[in-house]
């Protein structure tokens, strides 16, 4: 099983509504959060170009992250999802500094926290909080192992980017263009 | 440290990105708040549901409230069987649970008092409160009539105090939604249809095929069912036109954006008329059977050539021509769109009639993939006593004016407070629900003069907005989240029902809306017009009229019910009769002419900003409501305040800079009260700047949202009226930039 999301860069409306679900669902405190928009803007008016992306951890196949965490509390579970052990991070920042996605954060009681891809829904046979709540249906999920899930699917026939490529994450954000 | 910055840099290709949402880097340090000592998820079986449905904006989809066993509202969920979300409900609806957790909340009854020349608000009881609103009122209705007291209202509250307005002998109950935002396509909808558009609007962008938006930038409004489908509409590859000075995240997902010119779109229209009738491509069919006027729109439109456009749009006629054929080739299903705010320009009854035209030449209006005929279920009412007649109404104070305005106007009531000499009596009275009306009136300074000739004004609302600086008796009433109102019957594909039930109690001292109009009512002597001693008995009652019970409703939150009116869409061939006077619909306008107006839409030019002044446009984001959102917690935390939009040869004028404080100061020399930050993009014309409506709170009961941001609102002082209807047209106001803290000199 490989747990992977795609976003359709092309239906996504930077609302931020995933950002609010988030939060709500994970008890981000407020001024924190898990995921974020981009809106990257190309070309000069009126030849101009915006591409909207919903960004969260990559829970990447080769996780900087896990590597350096001195503790072992970043893990990978099954599905590949990237967890922090709250009790077991000092919150020292290396998984920070290391992650080119910029997708962790400083929780305010000490430890370090992101996006968990929502596992615990995900036992219950729920998908995650941002996927179920966009308004666009712009974020497709499931296992890239099973040719009939949401997210094998949204890639078979789009073509779709990952970002920082160069840093050999392998990634599993794929951004559908 | 790698920041969100510099994170964006490696992702931007080009100039000018912007990231929404939150950093976590960077706003490590503001956090004090809310250091929440249990993170861990809750499951969704650990929490029990409550029916609700949103009262974050108009839309009003159905949700669930879940409440964990603390007794702690966690989130809010879309209902999956309410056609308005579809169980996926917007980032408003989303973090609604702010509105409730917001501490700056009103917390009980306030009431004026003035004490050696000085004015300050003292806590009150409920009795207390609303038995002085009730001898206030009375006083002004034997002195002056109860039509002297007007409702501004915005909101499920607003009808029990409609209730109560009635019953007390004024018919003088508005809201802004009509003039200062959908008013004219309502007006324009029921000239040429019959009908008005109504909400949600019955657009079928779920089969359309070509989706025009003129101006309307859904995606940012977050209208939510529209927005939705909107998205299916681009996976289905439907062609997107989009008309937008500005590159709308719409326009941004749109086959064509037209750049236009702005205030020039009714000559476009036109244009679009021209080509799709002079090279036949309307739909011939329907416009035989329905329509009404054809042969004079054809002798109309017979110079308003795409050439003729082009020098006025900007927009190249090969441009135009292909815009209008893509609609031709997808009739009947195709939209174009009514909009929702258009009060712009003050001749936008006669813009939104080329809207209205064009739809019928194509054959939408009644088609898939067009408007679909909505349906709303009819819940019977309680027998309640007659309201007493009105000897006068607010459209007395404009004699021979705006009489196809279908509804009252809030702007013409506010100017119809400040006394003259030639009007016999002024409004003495406001009971204002749920609108903060100094940011949703134009013109701020009038609306507060407005305020400072009533005799009495009582303010019912959740929040201390500024208009609650105003009262003499403040009303705090609960959140959506902790009350029960009336059964929402808003029209759809088909009729449904949604309940609000309270998923906990009233925090604090607030009370539901239902309650304080009954209790004043009861105070006043007219409380046989709230004929239950408890909110439920009446939903109780009126759900099992019609087969259903307040015990189901609670279980499901939303129920379908069969269609009675007939098929969705016009049936081939199907003989419609239309509310016009013709029966048809109507091209050529017999409304209009018998009032005296164009009966064919005539575009007529507009100023044009003065030298180193700008247009000021304004428009929406998708995680606000108007003003009414800006210090909710949650949404706060996605969008603080608002930018001013420049595009970057004007910036390069000005010497402005991404993120550097301007002030700005409109024709009038009206200055913002608080500056605005700057944002370069390409994304504007050189000839305007954008900002988001509904930032600038002045009052700093709103601890998050004071002074962040501008209120386009205050800079709106060139408020152009549409004769036939009454609308605030706004986009006539020009600014200019600032940069150093103005001077008092300057704000004189």
């Amino acid at each position: 099983m490989r747990y992977a999301m795609a976003i359709d860069t092309k239906k996504c409306v930077g609302c931020g509504d995933c950002v609010v679900a988030c939060q709500t669902e994970n008890n981000v405190p407020h001024g924190y959060c898990r995921d974020w928009i981009v809106e990257n803007v190309n070309g000069s008016y009126p030849n101009v170009e915006i591409e909207l992306r919903s960004e969260r951890c990559n829970h990447c196949d080769n996780s900087p992250c896990v590597r350096c965490c001195p503790t072992g509390a970043s893990h990978i579970i099954e599905g590949g999802i990237v967890k922090v052990t709250h009790n077991e991070c000092i919150g020292c920042g290396a998984c920070i500094q290391s992650c080119p996605y910029d997708a962790r954060y400083s929780h305010p009681d000490g430890y370090v926290d992101k996006c968990t891809f929502c596992d615990h829904r995900l036992e219950k046979g729920q998908s995650t909080a941002c996927v179920e709540v966009c308004p666009t249906n712009c974020l497709y999920f499931g296992d890239l192992e099973d040719p009939n899930s949401d997210v094998s699917k949204a890639l078979k026939n789009r073509k779709w980017k990952v970002l920082a490529p160069e840093a050999g994450t392998k990634p599993q954000l794929y951004f559908l263009t | 440290m790698k920041t969100r910055r510099d994170f964006i840099k490696i992702s931007t290709v080009g100039a000018g990105a912007a990231a929404l949402g939150l950093s976590p880097i960077t706003w490590k340090g503001l956090n004090t708040l809310n250091a929440a000592s249990e993170q861990e998820s809750v499951s969704d079986d650990e929490m029990t549901p409550y029916p609700t449905y949103c009262e974050v904006c108009f839309w009003k989809c159905a949700g669930w409230t879940y409440v964990d066993k603390k007794g702690e509202i966690k989130k809010i969920i879309g209902n999956k069987e309410d056609p308005h979300c579809n169980g996926r409900l917007c980032p408003r609806g989303t973090g609604g649970v702010g509105m409730y957790s917001d501490k700056d909340r009103l917390k009980t009854p306030l009431i004026r008092e003035t004490k050696n020349g000085k004015s300050y608000f003292r806590k009150a009881s409920w009795d207390e409160a609303l038995d002085l609103v009730a001898v206030n009122l009375k006083k002004i209705a034997a002195e002056h009539g109860p039509e002297c007291v007007a409702l501004f209202n915005h909101g499920s509250g607003g009808k029990f105090f409609g209730t109560f307005l009635n019953a007390f002998g004024s018919p003088n109950i508005t809201a802004p939604s009509f003039a200062q935002c959908r008013g004219p396509r309502e007006t324009a909808w029921i000239a040429t249809f019959g009908e008005g558009v109504g909400s949600p609007e019955p657009t079928d962008i779920r089969d359309t095929n070509c989706l025009v938006l003129i101006g309307s930038h859904l995606g940012e409004n977050m209208h939510n069912g529209q927005v939705q489908e909107m998205s299916e509409a681009i996976d289905r590859g439907a062609t997107i036109i989009t008309v937008d000075p500005r590159l709308s995240t719409a326009a941004s997902k749109s086959k064509y954006w037209l750049p236009i010119k702005p205030a020039t779109d009714l000559a476009l229209l036109m244009a679009w008329i021209h080509v799709a009738i002079y090279e036949g491509i309307y739909n011939k069919e329907y416009v035989e059977q329905y329509t009404y006027g054809f042969d004079e729109l054809k002798e109309h439109v017979k110079n308003m050539t795409p050439e003729w456009a082009y020098g006025i749009t900007t927009i190249k006629p090969d441009i135009i021509r292909k815009t209008v054929r893509e609609m031709a080739n997808a009739a009947p299903a195709v939209i174009i769109h009514p909009g929702r705010h258009v009060t712009w320009y003050g001749d936008d009854t006669q813009r939104l009639r080329a809207v209205a035209i064009l739809n019928a030449l194509f054959g939408s209006w009644g088609n898939r993939g067009g408007f679909y005929l909505k349906e709303s279920f009819h819940l019977p009412k309680p027998k309640i006593p007659k309201y007493p007649k009105p000897t006068k109404t607010w459209r007395d104070a404009y004699p021979g004016q705006f009489k196809l305005a279908s509804l009252a106007l809030s702007s013409g009531i506010c100017d119809a407070t400040i006394p003259t000499a030639d009007r016999a009596c002024s409004f003495k009275a406001w009971i204002v629900s749920g609108t903060n009306l100094p940011l949703t009136l134009p013109n701020k300074a009038n609306t507060i003069e407005a305020m400072s000739h009533l005799d009495f004004m009582v303010v019912i609302d959740t929040m201390p907005m500024e208009v609650t600086g105003f009262a003499d008796v403040i009303l705090p009433e609960c959140t959506y989240l902790e009350r029960y109102d009336l059964i929402r019957t808003s029209p759809h594909r088909e009729p449904y029902i949604a309940l609000r039930m309270p998923a906990v109690k009233p925090k604090y001292d607030s009370k539901p809306a239902w309650w304080i109009a009954k209790t004043l009512a009861e105070k006043m002597g007219l409380g046989d017009y709230f004929p239950y001693d408890d909110i439920t008995d009446l939903l109780d009652w009126q759900l099992k009229q019609v087969g259903s019970s307040l015990e189901e409703m609670k279980r499901i939150g939303v129920k379908k019910f069969d269609r009675e009116s007939g098929g969705l869409y016009f049936q081939q061939g199907e003989e419609v009769e239309f509310n016009t006077p013709t029966g048809k619909i109507e091209l050529f306008s017999n409304d209009l002419a018998a009032e005296g107006f164009d009966p064919i839409p005539v575009y007529k030019p507009h100023p044009e900003p003065p030298e180193g002044f700008y247009r000021l446009i304004y428009g929406r984001a998708p995680m606000h409501t108007f003003s009414r959102t800006a210090n909710n917690h949650n949404l706060w935390d996605l969008k603080k305040e608002n930018s001013v939009w420049i595009n970057p040869k004007v910036a390069d004028l000005w010497d402005l800079k991404k993120d550097q404080y301007v002030w700005l100061k409109n024709q009038d020399g009206i200055v913002s009260s608080f500056p605005i930050k700057v944002r370069v993009t390409e994304r504007i014309r050189w000839d305007s700047v954008y900002m988001v409506h509904g930032f600038g709170h002045a009052t700093k009961k709103l601890s998050r949202a004071n002074g962040h941001g501008a209120n386009d609102s205050e800079l709106i002082t060139n408020v152009m009226v549409d004769p036939v209807m009454g609308g605030t047209g706004m986009r006539g106001n020009f600014i200019t930039f600032l940069k150093e803290k103005p001077g008092k000199e300057v704000e004189a």
